[in-house]
């Protein structure tokens, strides 16, 4: 048997963990070691917990000792530390909830559970999932581990650079404005946002309610499908949860892409991005075309709103999401303070960091009287515009295509002293959010310095199956998805 | 538009957040950054438009007028910073 659980697939891992070649506590150890190693480099992780990780890792091999299988069951998988995960250590990035254990599981974590997966950790992320580079996290950034001098990408930093290091084989991470999409293309890997209110936000903290989304991280799209498929689901705890009949997202993976119309929307390609990610870009696309795809002109008008518009309506939500750390139930509280307001906002000022009490600022100003219309409501409208042209574009086409970041991944710094310049990285991906379609991004090559680039794909409501199948086939024709950096004995 | 001093003050204490004189102006600076990328909204006509709250068409669901919730109040209150007899703690409010 020659099965390299880091480049596995998790199917391959599934197989092995089936046929007893390899047993839970063994893979998961061999990760855990592997974690313990190279975190204090990378700082992938906020928590490690081997005990009770080997334990959920015992728990599983009598799981599959009793004669069960399943397509996840005994693999280990790392959580953007984010979810709520009881008995755990869950501090979303922030000095606020550095001492938050969880008293209960989000429904994507009971969902894993369920399926048999074994938690490796907690990972690091910008505080409160507010940036695009996992250095707004209290507990320092991430390192990028095709060049540790440079960001992972944000907010759900940790969770790729887990998975890019081969920390885990699998993630997942929350996106609001491209905090799946953008990690993944920084660090070389391929993650989905699905479309909103597929996967269920209980137990997930909150940021900007109306356009959070959980999704997986991983190698591969083949392996991204299988792990929508556990995650996905109606819950009726989460009101924005929608009931649908249950879907297989590797049903089309094989599929052949002949005649598939893939839409470039000329706003994205007319500026905005380096040489080396159109170079690598159009190499997709070409290959796409060999695989039987034709590409056509599409025009999404206004586009170009869709930063501003996302940083209108983003912080007017946490604005009001975030009232509730106010040191009374839970989190830290101010050591000293004179009377009751003193106590919330000492609280506040020493328990967020400096983005994410600028976007609750910024939210207050929008939703406060006099600005209300000017600003909410007119990012509101602008929101509906953007929608109503992705309903226009796929009318022509069948995905959209774009880079998922205009540039490879920055030096940790080179963006920190400058807000606005860190808010134009995410200028292809927080439109899909305001629309609330789904996107995936997939490694389709390497640029500046040797980093990876990204290709993004926007589907259709509920088109995730289709995303997942012109991922598949790409990595099918291509290997940019199976290297892996060097200098981590991989 | 621009926040000047001030009306940092006024949003910060709306948001219940302390800002000491050397941050206000810090902060003011940094908002206006922001507030030159939001300020190009303005300018578009959206006459007539709806505004768009949420990504889906979602409606409030409706359910049994049962209990769902079970007694969890000692699991809830074991992570705050302080309580008593089952009850929150915060400073007196009424003297």
């Amino acid at each position: 048997m020659n099965l390299q659980p880091t480049q596995a697939s998790l199917t391959e891992l599934a197989g092995a963990l089936a046929s007893k070649t390899i047993s839970s506590v063994e893979l998961t150890t061999l990760f855990l070691d592997r974690c313990e190693k190279l975190n204090p480099l990378l700082n992938a992780f906020i928590t490690l917990d081997r005990t009770a990780t080997l334990a959920e890792a015992r728990a599983a091999d009598a799981r599959l000792a009793s004669g069960e299988t399943g397509p996840l069951l005994g693999i280990p998988l790392a959580y953007k530390d984010i979810f709520c995960m009881q008995g755990w250590l869950t501090t979303c990035g922030s000095k606020m909830l550095a001492n938050f254990v969880s008293p209960y599981d989000a429904h994507v974590v009971e969902q894993f559970k369920k399926a048999g997966m074994v938690t490796l950790g907690k990972c690091n992320m910008d505080e409160f999932a507010m940036g695009s580079s996992t250095e707004n996290s209290f507990y320092g950034p991430a390192r990028n581990p095709w060049d540790t001098r440079r960001v992972a990408g944000g907010s759900s930093g940790g969770s790729a650079v887990a998975i890019a290091a081969r920390l885990a084989p699998a993630a997942v991470g929350t996106d609001t404005g491209g905090s799946i999409r953008q990690p993944a293309a920084l660090c070389g890997l391929t993650g989905i946002k699905p479309t909103y209110g597929v996967v269920s936000r209980y137990g997930m903290i909150a940021y900007a309610s109306s356009l959070d989304q959980g999704g997986p991280l991983a190698k591969s799209a083949q392996d991204c499908a299988l792990l929508l498929n556990a995650m996905a689901g109606f819950d009726a705890r989460d009101s924005t949860s929608l009931a649908r009949p249950a879907e297989d997202y590797c049903r089309n993976l094989e599929q052949p892409l002949t005649g598939i119309r893939i839409g470039l929307p000329k706003e994205f390609f007319a500026q905005g991005m380096s040489d080396d990610v159109r170079a690598a870009v159009a190499a997709a696309l070409a290959e796409y075309r060999k695989l039987g795809a034709q590409t056509v002109e599409i025009s999404l008008p206004n586009s170009g709103l869709s930063v501003p518009a996302y940083y209108v309506i983003a912080p007017a939500e946490a604005s009001s999401n975030l009232s509730r750390f106010d040191g009374v139930r839970y989190g830290y509280r101010a050591p000293d303070y004179t009377d009751l307001s003193d106590m919330y906002c000492k609280t506040r000022a020493q328990g967020f960091g400096a983005e994410v009490k600028r976007r609750i600022l910024i939210g207050t100003y929008v939703l406060s009287h006099g600005y209300y219309d000017a600003y909410y409501l007119q990012a509101q409208k602008i929101r509906r515009l953007i929608a109503d042209d992705f309903r226009a574009a796929f009318r022509q086409c069948d995905v959209i295509a774009s880079p998922t970041t205009p540039g490879v991944a920055f030096e940790i710094g080179a963006k920190s002293d400058d807000p606005v310049q860190m808010y134009l990285s995410d200028i292809y991906t927080t439109s899909a959010n305001l629309a609330g379609l789904p996107g995936i991004s997939l490694p389709c090559g390497f640029g500046a310095g040797s980093m990876p680039v990204g290709l993004q794909l926007l589907g259709n409501y509920f088109d995730e199956a289709r995303m997942l199948n012109l991922a598949h086939r790409y990595q099918q024709a291509t290997d940019w998805h199976l290297r892996t950096p060097e200098g981590l004995s991989i | 538009m621009s926040i000047n001093l001030e009306q940092v003050g006024r949003i910060a204490r709306l948001a219940n957040i302390e800002i000491s004189p050397a941050e206000a102006a810090q902060t003011s600076e940094v908002l206006n950054g922001i507030l030159g990328l939001i300020e190009q909204l303005q300018s578009i006509d959206t006459a007539g438009i709806e505004p768009m709250a949420h990504a889906q068409e979602v409606f409030q669901r409706l359910r049994e007028d049962c209990v769902t919730e079970r007694d969890q109040r000692a699991a809830f209150q074991a992570v705050a910073p302080e309580t008593e007899a089952g009850l929150y703690l915060v400073p007196r409010v009424i003297e």
